[in-house]
């Protein structure tokens, strides 16, 4: 199992060379997530299907065939994206047994690529949550230590990477559910452009907010995946008509001369773990080393971000949750004395407890009454955020902060404290609200021996400068190499 | 007590585009329950929907043809509320930023007085699909074919005041929208639904009552019918001195009387906004310019061009574009039987009073084929077959919609023209029935009627009337 300590960019590079095939390697994959199963990390492992096309990609590649990078290589997704032959449960009860008739739009651009899905990870039900522990078939486990929580919600598909079931995963990312984990488990995650990747088929938890984006060992290893999922799509009237880019071939300058990194105090000044404090000053002083300038830049708002965003993200998802209504597929109540009784009693059995309570707050910030003071108003502030991101990104290129207030805790340690929990998201959720891209990558270790990270945001359609600046630092400072 | 009415109208139209609203499955009546279906439009997780160009633009079309204003920004909002024919348990709908705003219509009644309804707004939003009551199984099961199809609400303010205002401003809307190709406005298949505001206030008061909602009014009788309920019933509540109570009620046609569904109380809160699936969307200026472009003529204009181009008269005209079904009944009938004004009065009188014998044939519904009609005109006009043949072989195909060329063929009702052989029969009745040639001669020329009849009972309609009456009355005189 050696071999799945590799990087994808340098699995790839063998497959092509035929060091290995693609057979040998879905069965070290399979190999590994057996001797991993006590983590919990996935809910699903595609072992047939995933051979099968293994068979397929290493008979297309034996006859001469241009692949791509992905062809051939394992990958995870999360278990809230839309994919044909696996159940697509979302970590909820409700959906135990519900299998999609159709593929994401993201699921068939991986399917073309080649890559070899593997396994559908766990996840906080709905994707609501920060540390794995809110899901219907059990908490997941930390790969780096499982005493504690992998971070969320897409904490399975962080740790498939960590625990090198695979070379890369799909997440989705409301309020830093890509970023979170991956800085909990010490690996790289991206939070796309809002429109840069399709949503169609993604079980949607906020409309506006959610996007789809890649976790992976490197920072190249995650431009190679967002090069395969990125692109407009047609059946999803907010993706963007935006000019496909090279992101594996065009981004990486190997320097950072002159690049502007904006410091806005915001992220800071709260800050009191000492771990996260240190590892911000050892990457800015790297990055100061290394040619980059500080600039002062000013966010006042986001403070509020974390408001705005359980208004908006709970509003969004009492509605695309209502269809779980037990009528056409998931739980239905088996005894119930009328209709309101069978929706009242399928969705009290099916849903989990947080499930509950984000779809009670969301329904009350609708209510007619309460709207304007609450949905309109966080609207008003979120443009506010919006207009000061781009005023900040007139005067620098990409904007640095700690991913998380701390490193991972423990399973346990904040699962009766909800209000706590949300904290962990304060320096993540004022990107989604901004529609921003946003890198984690790995950048120390704490004195829990868990792992730090790093967040970099970029402007709208950025990646290719964040994939620069995180490449740079890692390949010069900090890498994933360093985690245990 | 005297009372003023006050009626608005909120009008639910199916457009006819060839997909549905936010996917593309097909927009078609009937079809095996739930084959016309995705997972957009059934609401599976993930699904994403995409507005329907077409949708808006027939939108636009329809706002345009009533006056209304077209927003140049319009939001598609969600209307949550659980029910089993919704499969998102949300509509998506419009109401902050409908597409149009505003508009009218002018109404006419009965003795020409010339009425305008104002409009509130046009939006569009999508239809849910059917509950369909199964007794085999002893349940309920749900046909999600009508989900996802396009819809516009045509809401009016209130300004009708009687059953008849609110008919002739629903058949002048359906006249309209049938007109632009924009809905078949069918009320027994559902295109065309229609709920009833009303309320009541003392004789000249300025200030409003408490209005009731009607619901379920499938055809215009039973918007005639429940207005005029609900009028009795709302005033005798006011003359009791009782209060009326804001609510929602059914229309049972069969009982002839409303149920109240819900009270105000119970109003169901919808809890709408901006669907994030569906950011704002502009509509271009070009758009609506091109929309306008491909407007088709409104019936004033066919009553002129039948009038000038057809030579009807302004009366036949009229009566003739009420019902777009109509219109393209004749043209097509004329298509084949070029005699505009012979196929107009047989329409308007044998026609229209077979039609209205079904009180609930609101669509206009004729069953026999165009060609079919065509070739019974042409044999009537050029006296192939009687008067008498005509009318009995309308009525009998209307139910068969037999070939009736095939029939005058096969049963041989061939009119019998020839002179000679009229004179030669007139003559046996002649000799039959002396009396009736006294009564005659003595005045009574009702006789002539009676050998006429003779003659056809003879002949089973198969002599020439016309010729027949010209003869009798040579021989007799």
């Amino acid at each position: 199992m050696e071999i799945m300590n590799e990087t994808l960019e340098n699995i790839s590079e063998m497959l092509d060379t035929k060091k290995i095939s693609s057979v040998e390697l879905v069965n070290e994959s399979l190999k590994s997530i057996e001797a991993t199963k006590d983590l919990n990390i996935l809910h699903e492992v595609c072992r047939d299907n995933a051979l099968e096309m293994a068979k397929d990609i290493d008979a297309k590649r034996a006859n001469g065939e241009k692949l791509s990078k992905l062809a051939g290589i394992p990958i995870v997704i999360k278990d809230n994206i839309s994919m044909v032959g696996t159940y697509t449960t979302c970590s909820s009860k409700f959906l135990e047994n519900y299998k999609s008739p159709y593929n994401a739009t993201v699921v068939d651009k991986l399917l073309q690529a080649g890559a070899i899905i593997v396994g559908k990870a766990n996840m906080d039900e709905f994707a609501m949550g920060s540390s794995s522990e809110n899901c219907a078939f059990g908490v997941v486990h930390n790969p780096r230590n499982p005493e504690y929580v992998p971070g969320g919600s897409s904490g399975g598909s962080a740790s498939a990477v960590a625990a090198n079931q695979c070379f890369g995963s799909l997440g989705t990312d409301t309020g830093g559910s890509i970023r979170q984990p991956s800085s909990f488990c010490g690996v790289v995650g991206l939070k796309p452009t809002y429109g840069l990747v399709s949503r169609y088929g993604v079980v949607a938890f906020a409309s506006s907010l959610d996007q789809v984006g890649p976790i992976t060992k490197t920072v190249r290893d995650n431009a190679i995946m967002l090069e395969a999922i990125a692109g407009y799509d047609n059946n999803e009237f907010t993706s963007a008509k935006h000019d496909k880019e090279s992101y594996y071939k065009d981004s990486f300058k190997n320097s950072i001369k002159g690049l502007k990194i904006g410091y806005a105090k915001e992220f800071f000044e709260s800050l009191n773990n000492q771990d996260v404090i240190k590892s911000m000053e050892n990457a800015m002083n790297f990055f100061k080393e290394n040619g980059a300038e500080i600039v002062d830049i000013e966010l006042p708002h986001i403070k509020d971000a974390l408001a705005v965003y359980y208004v908006l993200s709970s509003a969004e998802a009492a509605s695309n949750l209502a269809r779980f209504d037990g009528i056409k597929y998931g739980v239905a109540a088996k005894e119930y004395n009328d209709l309101i009784d069978f929706y009242f009693k399928s969705r009290t059995q099916g849903f989990g407890s947080e499930v509950k309570r984000r779809i009670m707050l969301g329904n009350f910030v609708l209510s007619s009454g309460y709207f304007d003071a609450y949905y309109n108003k966080a609207k008003a502030v979120q443009n506010l955020i919006i207009t000061e991101f781009s005023n900040a990104f007139k005067n620098c290129d990409v904007i640095l902060s700690p991913t998380t207030p701390t490193s991972a805790f423990k399973i346990g340690e904040k699962v009766n404290n909800p209000l706590e929990m949300y904290l962990n998201d304060i320096f993540t959720v004022p990107v989604n609200i901004a529609t921003l891209p946003a890198i984690s990558v790995p950048c120390g270790i704490a004195q829990n021996g868990m792992p730090l990270g790093m967040q970099l945001i970029g402007n709208r359609f950025s990646e290719s400068t964040l994939f620069n600046v995180a490449d740079y630092y890692e390949r010069n400072c900090f890498s994933f190499r360093e985690v245990k | 007590m005297e009372y003023d009415v006050v009626i608005g109208l909120e009008v639910h139209s199916e457009l006819k585009t060839k997909s549905k609203v936010f996917c593309s499955c097909k927009n078609e009546f009937g079809g095996e329950p739930n084959t016309h279906c995705c997972p957009v439009c059934i609401g599976l997780p993930g699904a994403l929907p995409i507005p329907n160009k077409e949708a808006v633009k027939m939108t636009i079309k329809a706002g345009l043809a009533v006056g209304s204003q077209i927003n140049d920004i319009a939001i598609f909002e969600r209307k949550n509320y659980f029910y089993p024919d919704l499969a998102k348990a949300y509509q998506i709908s419009q109401a902050v930023r409908p597409i149009c705003i505003g508009g009218g219509v002018e109404i006419e009644d009965k003795n020409g007085h010339k009425k305008y309804i104002r409009l509130n707004r046009i939006h569009l939003e999508e239809d849910a699909g059917k509950l369909i009551h199964n007794s085999k199984i002893g349940g309920t099961m749900v046909d999600y074919n009508r989900g996802g199809v396009p819809l516009i609400e045509i809401v009016s303010e209130a300004d009708m005041s009687s059953a008849e205002e609110a008919v002739a401003y629903l058949s002048k809307l359906r006249n309209i929208l049938q007109y632009i190709e924009v809905s078949d406005c069918k009320m027994e298949q559902g295109s065309l639904r229609c709920d009833v505001n009303i309320s009541l206030k003392p004789k000249g008061s300025e200030k409003l009552g408490v209005r009731a909602e009607m619901k379920n009014l499938n055809s215009f009788r039973s918007v005639t019918r429940a207005i005029e309920y609900e009028i009795k019933r709302q005033s005798r509540l006011l003359d009791e001195g009782e209060e009326v109570i804001q609510e929602t009620r059914r229309w049972d046609d069969a009982r002839n009387r409303s149920f109240s569904m819900r009270r105000k109380e119970d109003a169901q809160d919808y809890r709408y906004f901006p669907d994030p699936d569906l950011l704002p969307f502009k509509i271009e200026r070009s758009l609506v310019e091109e929309v306008k472009r491909t407007m088709p003529k409104l019936r004033e204009e066919k009553i002129n061009d039948y009038v000038n181009d057809l030579g009807l008269s302004e009366y036949d005209a009229s009566v003739l574009t009420n019902d777009l079904n109509l219109v393209k009944y004749f043209e097509k009938v004329i298509s084949y039987f070029n005699k505009p004004k012979f196929v107009c009065n047989f329409i308007l009188t044998t026609l229209l009073k077979k039609v209205k014998e079904d009180e609930e044939n609101d669509d206009l519904v004729i069953p026999i084929e165009p060609q079919n009609f065509a070739n019974l005109l042409q044999m009537y006009e050029s006296g192939q077959i009687s008067q008498a043949i005509c009318r009995e072989l309308f009525d009998e195909i209307w139910t068969t919609n037999e070939d009736c060329l095939k029939i005058v063929k096969e049963r041989n009702l061939v009119q019998n023209n020839n002179e000679d052989e009229i004179k030669e029969m007139l003559k046996v009745l002649i000799e039959e029935f002396p009396q009736s040639v006294q009564d005659y001669k003595a005045g009574n020329t009702k006789a002539l009627s009676f050998f006429i009849g003779q003659l056809m009972k003879k002949t089973q309609g198969k002599a020439n009337a016309q010729i027949a009456s010209k003869l009798i009355k040579e021989m007799l005189d």
